[in-house]
């Protein structure tokens, strides 16, 4: 609801105590000072920059890099350009992002859920996981986790053993890794087919139940669907792939996938605190259902499951969704805390090292900021469209 | 009591056993289901893992008394199983001070004394002139501190009161520790709600350019995260200024910090504004109240009255990132721990340096937050929709 300013005007009013002509004369002062504040910036940055002999631009990406980086899902090595290092920090970021939004938001379901539940104990200790675990800065949990995990670890000879395949230790958390071998392809394609049949099938069995009113197993069949035909894809092409499982040599382990302790520690540390905040999101949606809809449900005969499930969760989330999103905003932007335990994330890679390399302050923060920025919205987007598509539709 | 029966009518029978008392109440909470009961042991089973070896290596095996690093280690060299709570108390002042010179710590202290004695009357509920008092304490306070904080007596180097002088000026990468903490903090709140109340204003403004450059504002500082503030304003800001002119670095990470909030504060602020009804304002323009007048004093006091519990929590979510002062060098709470950690005499006992600060925030976040709830409770009496 906009300020709505009356533009009637007497005839004999001024022109400068008119509204209009005021509005227009505010804003062009505003863009003047606006324009002004930011060309003075910019020439100051300039004459800075030429005095300083840094060569503004962004040649330097192509230029080689000469570091290092400890995690890297693409290939990265010193001779690498800085424009890959980027990609190596953004994709670090990205996947730190990812793993934490899902697991923080199966902590934070959980927790919400046993902070309400009528079980005395189970509730007392949800809540002071909740209260303990927000009121900590999240850059202390970061380096107290990467402590404490770097501490109670053994080194890799001794390392601790889940079953001769996973093995933890200070170096971080040895994993087999999976080669895939010709043929493969076939099980990915049977995912996304089964994907999308599940889907037509949703979309079937509902049409059918408006019409008929007959329902249909819809979870268990899509869930057949997406875990049979890729297995079944398997199984055709012979299994073509193999584990490459981490074996002890010499000082340390070779082979297999390593997950490094910073990342551990980080993740962890970011799913925990995310966690909190989203289970109290979870509990406020689930509070603002009012108890009578739980009741009207049992009146219709639902039973307590298909109560949850239809009448109360739905419900929910309406209420869950907006604060949902700006959690998942924030682990992905509180991910850049990585810098302080040095896991290579877009920042410390980025606006660390590479700045301190280049000297490119202005270039190496701009591309930061802007990576940020452009997931902050395009996440917003996607979630404002979510919850459009969730939201109370009035007819 | 007794009353008198009828003829074959009995006496009430007492609720049973199990439903009443400690075992009622235990059947009714913990054990009501076959899966509450589960959920029960696994409670149980989880605190039965945590708590006692917490207890043990906090309090029954913690080292309480010494003064070296060598009270807390075993003959050998390594370190003894329990806390070793003298590091703290060793550090203790480190932690609140930071690097501060040693002997001008009270101006600290006064400055803190001070805070309290200004602030105190405005707790008076029938204070006369409050509003211009507590305006004039806002404005008044600020410099005030910074005089303790940075003394003002200054002296060529080599001078030799330079050291001595009780008002000597102390440099601002000196200042340090729980003190700093609370500086940042505040100033990025105190400093923060007139442009987020600005910001908040433009971005509701049906002047297309203003609110377009208050939503760009806005959006900008919050779609980015805080660390690639604070780089920039410790990288990119001496950038900005012309030649000659330079920030300290306390400075620069206080705008970084204040813009940063200030865009936070302006959704807050708007938070309110969008919850006063739109009857406030065609009565204000009624009355023949201008803009700047019908915002200074109808919709504002009521919209920022409004988000007032909102406010504190924003402020217990920026006392928290203040934090990250201490990756861009600086030495607040976090920082002077790591400082402490780092210090050769008492290596290997970092645990307990972070433990002691989580529970140090844990205090200030916490009780802040219970306040918040308070206030919540109490503004909205009269206010809630039924």
């Amino acid at each position: 609801m906009a300020v709505e300013v009356d533009t009637a005007r007497a005839p004999d009013t001024p022109i400068w105590l008119d509204s209009r002509y005021r509005a227009i004369f505010f804003q062009l002062v505003l863009l003047v000072l606006v324009v002004g504040f930011g060309a003075y910036i910019f020439h100051n940055t300039y004459v800075n920059l030429e005095r300083r002999g840094i060569a503004s631009g962004f040649a330097f990406l192509g230029s080689t890099a000469g570091f290092d980086i400890i995690m890297h899902l693409v290939p990265y090595q010193a001779s690498s350009s800085y424009g890959q290092a980027l990609l190596v920090g953004l994709l670090n970021t990205l996947v730190v992002a990812a793993v934490g939004v899902v697991l923080a938001t199966i902590v934070g379901f959980v927790m919400g859920v046993a902070r309400l539940s009528r079980n005395w104990l189970i509730a007392r200790l949800a809540a002071v996981y909740i209260e303990v675990i927000r009121n900590i800065p999240l850059l202390l949990q970061i380096i107290f986790w990467y402590l404490v995990l770097g501490k109670s670890t053994p080194s890799p000879r001794q390392s601790i053993d889940v079953g001769g395949a996973v093995f933890l230790n200070n170096r971080g958390l040895y994993m087999p890794a999976p080669v895939f071998q010709e043929g493969f392809w076939l099980t990915p394609v049977a995912f996304v087919v089964a994907v999308v049949a599940s889907i037509f099938v949703y979309r079937w069995a509902r049409a059918r139940q408006m019409a008929t009113g007959q329902q249909f197993p819809i979870l268990w069949t899509s869930l057949g669907l997406i875990f049979g035909l890729p297995l079944l894809a398997l199984l055709v092409t012979g299994v073509p792939f193999s584990l490459d499982f981490p074996k002890l040599q010499g000082f340390n382990f070779q082979g297999g996938m390593v997950l490094i302790p910073e990342f551990v520690s980080l993740a962890f540390a970011l799913v925990v605190y995310t966690g909190a905040f989203i289970a109290e999101n979870v509990r406020a949606g689930i509070m603002a259902v009012s108890h009578g809809q739980t009741e009207a449900s049992y009146a219709l005969g639902l039973r307590p499951g298909p109560t949850l499930r239809l009448v109360i969760i739905p419900q929910a989330m309406r209420v869950i969704i907006p604060p949902l999103t700006s959690q998942y905003l924030n682990l992905t932007k509180n991910s850049s805390l990585a810098t302080a335990i040095a896991y290579p994330d877009l920042v410390a890679v980025f606006a660390g090292t590479v700045l301190n390399q280049t000297g490119q302050a202005v270039e190496c923060i701009a591309i930061t900021m802007a990576v940020y920025l452009t997931t902050s919205l395009t996440t917003s987007v996607f979630m404002n469209w979510f919850n459009t598509k969730m939201a109370l539709k009035e007819r | 009591m007794t009353t008198a029966l009828d003829a074959g009518q009995k006496a009430d029978l007492p609720p049973p056993a199990a439903t009443v008392g400690v075992i009622g109440w235990l059947r009714e909470n913990l054990f009501s289901s076959w899966f509450n009961a589960l959920l029960t042991l696994f409670a149980l089973w989880i605190l039965y893992l945590s708590i006692p070896p917490l207890i043990q290596w906090a309090l029954i095996d913690a080292i309480w008394t010494g003064s070296e690093a060598q009270d807390c280690k075993l003959p050998d060299g390594s370190r003894k199983e329990g806390a070793c709570w003298i590091y703290i108390k060793a550090w203790i002042g480190g932690y609140a001070y930071g690097l501060y010179p040693y002997d001008l710590r009270w101006r600290v202290d006064l400055a803190a004394v001070l805070v309290i004695v200004m602030f105190a009357p405005l707790a008076i509920k029938r204070l006369p002139y409050k509003t211009v008092y507590g305006v004039a304490v806002i404005l008044l306070y600020p410099v005030v501190a910074y005089m303790m904080f940075s003394g003002f007596v200054e002296f060529p180097p080599g001078a030799p009161e330079a050291s001595t002088h009780p008002w000597r000026v102390v440099p601002t990468d000196k200042w340090g520790g729980l003190a700093l903490t609370l500086l940042i903090a505040s100033v990025g709140i105190i400093a923060s709600l007139p442009l987020g109340i600005l910001l908040a204003l433009g971005r509701r403004s049906a002047m297309p350019i203003v609110s377009t450059f208050s939503v760009l504002f806005i959006e900008l500082w919050r779609g980015v995260p805080l660390i690639t503030v604070l780089f920039m304003s410790s990288v990119m800001l001496p950038l900005f200024l012309p030649e000659g002119v330079n920030f300290d670095k306390l400075l620069r990470a206080l705008i970084g910090v204040t813009l940063f909030s200030a865009a936070y504060m302006a959704e807050v602020v708007r938070g309110g504004l969008q919850a006063i009804p739109k009857g406030q304002y065609e009565a204000a323009q009624a009355l023949g109240l201008n803009y700047a007048k019908m915002m200074a004093l109808i919709v504002l006091p009521q919209a920022l009255r409004y988000v007032i519990p909102s406010i504190v929590n924003t402020f217990i979510g920026l006392f928290k990132d203040t934090t990250l002062v201490a990756i861009i060098g600086m030495f607040d709470l976090l920082g002077a721990i790591q400082l402490g950690n780092a210090d050769p005499k008492w290596l290997g006992f970092a645990i307990e340096g972070y433990a002691f600060a989580a529970l140090l925030y844990f205090v200030f976040c916490f009780s802040m937050s219970r306040y918040s709830l308070r206030l919540e409770r109490k503004l909205h009496t009269g206010h809630k929709k039924t």
